[in-house]
């Protein structure tokens, strides 16, 4: 998408307090490791030349999951105006891998930051119509205010990081 | 029911229970409540389209509610063919019964072999947050079955252990300071843990909760939409909690009142975009999860932590830890299963009632309760029924627990109407309110009329209201006696014996001031000072010296009953403003616009002065006048419940005729009167104002400040949604004491301020009250002597 879009998706998540790295396909791998803290779990990344570093456990176990500090998800699209990352829930375990450890890295290609909520739904609905099952739109931290003031981190991430992989 | 005579024990109970909740929950809720209001006003205000997201919504639920039998069929196909199960439950007990079912059969108990694992045999279920099964009970019924239920909304959580109720829809444990959260932790879990900061108490939480989710058999969520096209869910928290719980055990129920379905996965959008907005003022929430279940998401089990959660799936290269665990096949099949369990519950029938069937387009946002000042006080343990709170649950209580249980609250509704701007959904609250007052009014038994009121209530009501609301709805009959008898009338209600004697018999308040009221009414000093025809002659001077606007209209001030009898010093200075730029006035006779009955429920009795007004001014509008009001709640009858009381064309043209006072002033500035022949201010003199509630929601607090603005003064308005007089329930025995807590914190907004305005008479005399001063109507300051 255009510059402007991803440029008001970095915007958004800086509010957010959501770390942000714009890198070519080439160094996605050392950015996905310096965003990062070990022990890290991952689900493979469907981008052309972009792999997962070799610190990030594939395929992880239960107790993988439990024990992970980061989880590295692909995102099938992510949303300018709101800092939102659509998460898929693939048979890999996109859902928990992002989800279960403390800290979420979130790869999503730059073609595919849209500027608003409708863009996003126009992506959305076909593909559930078409029988896509799940789709979580992810939006900064997790957060509670129940407990006598705002914390992050309470189910889900308190620390997310999105890689924004540029067009060649 | 309590006879009239015995009904003052009752009040004093009732005054007791809302002193309690002020003093043991009032804080909290405030401080959670008013912060979430002002957000979810800034956030609409700085939202393009607000008010078209907020019609498409309301189009959305309005067609998907008509068309509801039809699209329950289309639900059930499409999450049939996804491969899950759909069951509508009558009722309560019907959907208890199911989910239990689902339960046992889950974890074994259908006999075909248990878990070889070694759990524990007692069946564990993980809920996230819903209402909907807190109607039904779901907790108790579920433990009666010896089945282990956590909520792992934190909230939710804080409520479940300390065996509570939520005290709101979002914020179900709003009422709980952290410190007494902190003191239920450290008991529940025999530890010495300070928790002195809210992450730590997060922190624990999050670690006892994430042990149960791991461990348990079923999840059960709610489901805040669900599109019937795709047999979608979607599922909206900032926590977190919805999400694991969907996904982790391989068996998800997913309980939803029937009127949670909206045709299609496109509808989801504008809800989706507005209702973190309306609930908290977030632009949007951090989960928004949409699935049809059941998914492809592998399903967890944490007792085998070496196997794969995903069987096979992502398998990418040599990782092969798989060979742990070789009894049943792995814990990532698609064996998933999922429950869709819709409650009618009553709704089928509230969708055929023309009255309730609103609020089945009500998306649990709770913005109505943030809105109002009364639930700031007391929160929804007050005002509240067996499971909903705020003002939208008199509709939900009425429809899915039955009339009395909406009646036990509903009186704390006044009807400011503050929650109509706020309702994503534009569900007309207050109409609601008023309904199923009345509707309570006619269940009382039948009482003979008592001597004291007798004649004082020329009504239409039948049944056996409470004599303090028939007194209040017939208000206007009871102050042209007063009127009539001033002054003896204002010495009589300052007598003691006489207080007491309105307080035993009517259940007013003998700490309240009551109004004092003039010999002279307006519309006799109108008449005395030479009629219309001296008003034209005024008029005209006024236009031939330039001052005016030279309009060539006419205006009838309309004499409410406060301003006619009681504070006629705003009626006269309304007078002599309109005939200083120009406008020749009229002060007719005219009959009560309906706003008192309307505020007790009496909805016969407004009806007929509905019909007596627009009779009585239809002349007025045939000839082209103009008619001017300054009592907003007035007003605001006319341009808001007359839509339901009147005809169309009538109710059309008399609210497209009427005009507040300060935007009827300010629209003659704009068309060239002078406003240098008013009393102007030396361009930037401070003035407090606080607008009427009712104006408010008429969009009309803008004029007002714009007037004042224009004539020099540098006004500030008040973020209070209301002064918590509203009419007669200041007056009221059993609300006296909650009336003057919101009073008090608007007088507080206004307090250092040298010079205060109120556009409502209720405002007014409550801020005078408090502060111990006069409190003008802007239209006084403005007014030459």
């Amino acid at each position: 998408m255009t510059t402007d879009t991803v440029g008001r998706f970095e915007r958004e998540l800086e509010a957010l307090e959501v770390g942000f790295t714009r890198v070519r396909a080439a160094d996605a791998s050392d950015a996905i490791e310096t965003a990062l803290e070990e022990p890290a779990v991952g689900v493979s990344l469907p981008f052309d030349g972009v792999s997962l570093p070799d610190s990030v456990r594939r395929a992880p176990t239960a107790g993988d999951l439990v024990d992970a500090r980061t989880g590295v998800t692909p995102a099938t699209f992510a949303i300018a105006e709101y800092g939102s990352v659509a998460i898929e829930s693939r048979a890999a375990g996109d859902e928990p891998v992002s989800l279960y450890p403390e800290r979420h890295v979130a790869v999503v290609a730059e073609s595919d930051v849209v500027p608003d909520l409708s863009a996003g739904f126009d992506r959305l609905v076909p593909a559930f119509e078409d029988g896509e099952d799940s789709l979580v739109f992810a939006t900064g931290r997790s957060a509670t205010a129940d407990m006598g003031g705002l914390v992050h981190g309470v189910h889900g991430p308190g620390e997310v990081h999105v890689i924004v992989l540029e067009d060649r | 029911m309590a006879s009239n005579r015995q009904s003052n024990p009752s009040q004093r109970e009732k005054a007791a229970r809302i002193r309690h909740l002020m003093e043991t929950e009032g804080d909290a809720i405030y401080a959670h409540a008013s912060a979430s209001n002002l957000r979810r006003t800034q956030t609409y205000a700085e939202t393009d389209g607000i008010e078209a997201l907020r019609t498409e919504t309301r189009a959305i639920k309005e067609d998907a509610i008509e068309r509801l039998p039809s699209l329950l069929e289309t639900v059930r196909e499409a999450v049939e063919e996804n491969g899950g199960t759909v069951y509508l439950a009558d009722d309560a007990a019907d959907a208890n019964a199911y989910i239990a079912e689902v339960v046992e059969n889950a974890t074994g108990g259908d006999g075909d072999g248990t878990d070889a694992t070694g759990a524990s045999d007692t069946p564990s279920v993980v809920k996230s947050k819903s209402m909907t099964t807190e109607e039904i009970d779901l907790n108790d019924a579920l433990e009666r079955e010896e089945i282990d239920v956590t909520e792992t909304d934190l909230g939710e959580w804080v409520i479940q252990l300390a065996d509570d109720t939520p005290s709101h829809i979002v914020g179900p444990a709003m009422h709980v300071s952290r410190e007494e959260i902190a003191d239920l932790l450290r008991e529940e879990f025999d530890t010495d843990d300070p928790f002195d900061t809210p992450e730590a108490l997060t922190r624990f939480a999050r670690d006892k909760l994430g042990e149960r989710i791991r461990e348990a058999d079923v999840g059960i969520t709610g489901a805040n939409f669900i599109a019937a096209d795709t047999g979608t869910i979607t599922l909206i928290t900032n926590e977190g909690n919805a999400r694991k719980t969907a996904v982790t055990p391989d068996t998800h129920v997913a309980v939803a009142g029937v009127e949670k379905i909206i045709p299609s996965i496109r509808d989801v959008e504008p809800f989706v975009d507005l209702i973190a907005k309306s609930a908290t003022g977030q632009p949007i929430s951090q989960y928004v999860t949409m699935l049809s279940p059941p998914t492809d998401s592998p399903t967890i089990d944490f007792d085998r932590p070496d196997e794969p959660i995903a069987g096979g799936g992502d398998r990418t290269d040599g990782e092969s830890s798989d060979q742990t665990v070789g009894d049943d096949g792995g814990a990532s099949d698609s064996d998933r299963d999922f429950h869709l369990v819709l409650l009618d519950n009553g709704r089928m029938e509230m969708r055929e009632d023309d009255q309730l069937r609103e609020t089945l387009y009500c998306i649990r946002c709770g913005a109505c309760s943030n809105s109002c000042e009364n639930f700031q006080s007391v929160g929804g343990h007050g005002f509240g029924g067996e499971t909903y709170s705020g003002g939208i649950a008199t509709g939900w209580e009425a429809g899915v627990h039955g009339q009395d249980a909406a009646a036990e609250f509903n009186d704390l509704c006044t009807g400011c109407t503050r929650c109509v701007d706020a309702c994503p959904v534009k569900i007309d609250i207050p109409w609601i309110n008023t309904v199923v007052r009345d509707r309570v009014n006619r269940d009382e038994a039948s009482e003979p009329y008592d001597f004291l009121v007798d004649g004082l209530t020329p009504d239409a009501e039948s049944g056996g209201i409470d004599l303090g609301k028939r007194f209040f709805g017939n208000i206007g009959t009871a102050a042209k006696l007063a009127s009539a008898t001033a002054p003896v009338s204002n010495w009589l209600s300052q007598a003691d014996p006489v207080r007491a004697g309105l307080e035993r018999t009517l259940g007013i308040d003998r700490r309240r001031d009551l109004p004092t009221f003039q010999r002279e009414s307006l519309v006799d000093w109108f008449e005395r000072r030479g009629g219309p025809e001296t008003s034209r002659r005024r008029a005209q001077r006024a236009n031939e010296s330039g001052a005016g606007a030279a309009l060539d209209r006419e205006a009838v001030l309309y004499p409410d009953v406060y301003t006619n009898y009681v504070d006629t010093d705003r009626g006269k200075a309304a007078v002599r403003t309109l005939e200083a730029l120009g406008i020749p006035v009229r002060v007719p006779a005219l009959p009560e616009s309906g706003r008192a009955p309307l505020s007790q429920g009496m909805v016969a009795t407004a009806d007929r002065q509905a019909s007596e007004l627009y009779a009585a001014v239809a002349e007025d509008l045939d000839a082209g006048r103009d008619l001017v009001v300054v009592e907003p709640s007035d007003l605001a009858a006319f341009k808001r419940e007359y839509e339901r009381l009147l005809p169309d064309r009538s109710a059309g043209r008399l609210a497209e005729n009427s005009y507040e006072i300060c935007e009827y002033v300010y629209g003659l500035l704009e068309n060239g009167a002078d406003a240098g022949v008013l009393r102007t201010g030396s361009g930037d003199d401070p003035v407090a104002y606080h607008s009427h509630c009712q104006q408010r929601t008429l969009d009309l607090e803008a004029p007002t400040t714009a007037l004042l603005e224009q004539c020099g003064y540098a006004p500030r308005t008040t973020n209070a949604e209301c002064c918590g007089m509203a009419g007669s329930f200041g007056y009221k025995q059993e609300y006296y004491e909650l009336s003057m807590d919101v009073g008090d914190r608007l007088a507080g907004e206004v307090d250092g301020a040298e010079r205060v305005l109120a556009s409502g008479t209720s405002c007014g005399d409550q801020l005078e009250t408090l502060l111990e001063r006069s409190v003008p109507h802007p239209i006084e300051l403005l007014a030459p002597r």
